[in-house]
């Protein structure tokens, strides 16, 4: 059975979302791991959930990126170890320097939470290779930093490389300008590393679990992840 | 020990909603010669150094490694005489 591990750094508040969904929906094995481990031997994948570390401080995920644990999450993902980032899981990667790009405020200015329809735009991840091209995905978002920035250059490099994994679109599948709900460059929800092992999404697709809750669209996500786990 | 300065601000090429929107209500206070307004962050650091050239690469590693994100900001140091 896959085994997955949760960062809590102080300040996190979806890990618990996070374990719940893992654990209870999915049912999988499902441990906490304290920003102060160093031990991630053993584990299927790592998720860096959502929250405020640090409270925030200097930018999102700038202090969180100092923390011991990420010295280790760095070498896990230098062997090819999964990490998924939500939200300030995200913003935690991206200043670590695991995902290419920065995260800047809304455009807008609000912190904005509310439910979004995501594209999925490729399949070549674990994170989406059981999913339709095209297919959508409402799932909510709840952050006032995930303007995703990347240069000219970057977002060449992102696209011949396929790593956007999900665009911000609205109820139709269209990538509008209304629908690109926080700035983000070319409407990006969530995208990968080089070498596709390594997530960042700023929607909450653990939030999007059950249907007594509302919305069962982020489950997807994870049974994607979970049978490529099970696969390779 | 020298006391060093450092602004925080995003590249130009970075649009600055705040600085916007501090922009919009200035001019409705009636300063319409101002013609754009950058928000960024100030920083002071107390740093202990031989000298001012060792403070300094002491203050750029503080700021390339943390104080600013160089995908989308720059940083600007000054030295207190």
């Amino acid at each position: 059975m896959a085994k997955v591990g949760v960062i809590v750094f102080p300040g996190s508040n979806c890990d618990h979302d996070a374990y719940h969904a893992l654990k209870y929906v999915m049912n999988v094995d499902v441990k906490f791991l304290w920003h102060k481990e160093t031990d991630l031997s053993g584990l299927d994948i790592i998720i860096v959930p959502g929250g405020f570390s640090y409270g925030d401080y200097l930018r999102s995920g700038a202090i969180a990126r100092f923390s011991p644990i990420m010295q280790e999450l760095i070498e896990y993902v230098k062997k090819g170890g999964p990490v998924m980032g939500i939200c300030n899981g995200f913003q935690i990667l991206l200043e670590a320097g695991l995902i290419p790009g920065a995260m800047r405020h809304n455009e807008k200015l609000k912190f904005i939470c509310k439910d979004v329809h995501i594209r999925v735009e490729s399949t070549q991840s674990i994170y989406t290779s059981s999913l339709q091209k095209d297919q959508l995905l409402k799932i909510p978002i709840s952050h006032g930093e995930g303007n995703y920035y990347i240069d000219n250059d970057g977002i060449k490099e992102l696209q011949d490389n396929d790593q956007v994994l999900f665009r911000y679109v609205n109820a139709h599948g269209d990538a509008t300008p209304e629908a690109n709900i926080n700035g983000s460059i070319d409407h990006i929800a969530g995208v990968t590393n080089k070498q596709k092992n390594v997530l960042g999404m700023m929607p909450h697709p653990e939030r999007a679990m059950e249907q007594l809750l509302g919305k069962e669209d982020g489950k997807q996500i994870f049974e994607s992840i979970l049978q490529a786990l099970a696969i390779s | 020990m020298f006391k060093a300065k450092v602004s925080v601000t995003l590249r130009p090429s970075i649009l600055d909603p705040k600085g916007k929107a501090a922009h919009q209500a200035l001019e409705n206070l009636g300063l319409t010669n101002i013609e754009g307004v950058r928000i960024g962050k100030f920083i002071e650091i107390d740093v202990q150094a031989s000298n001012e050239e060792e403070a300094r690469g002491i203050v750029e590693l503080a700021c390339s490694k943390l104080l600013a994100n160089e995908v989308m900001e720059d940083f600007h140091i000054m030295f207190e005489c």
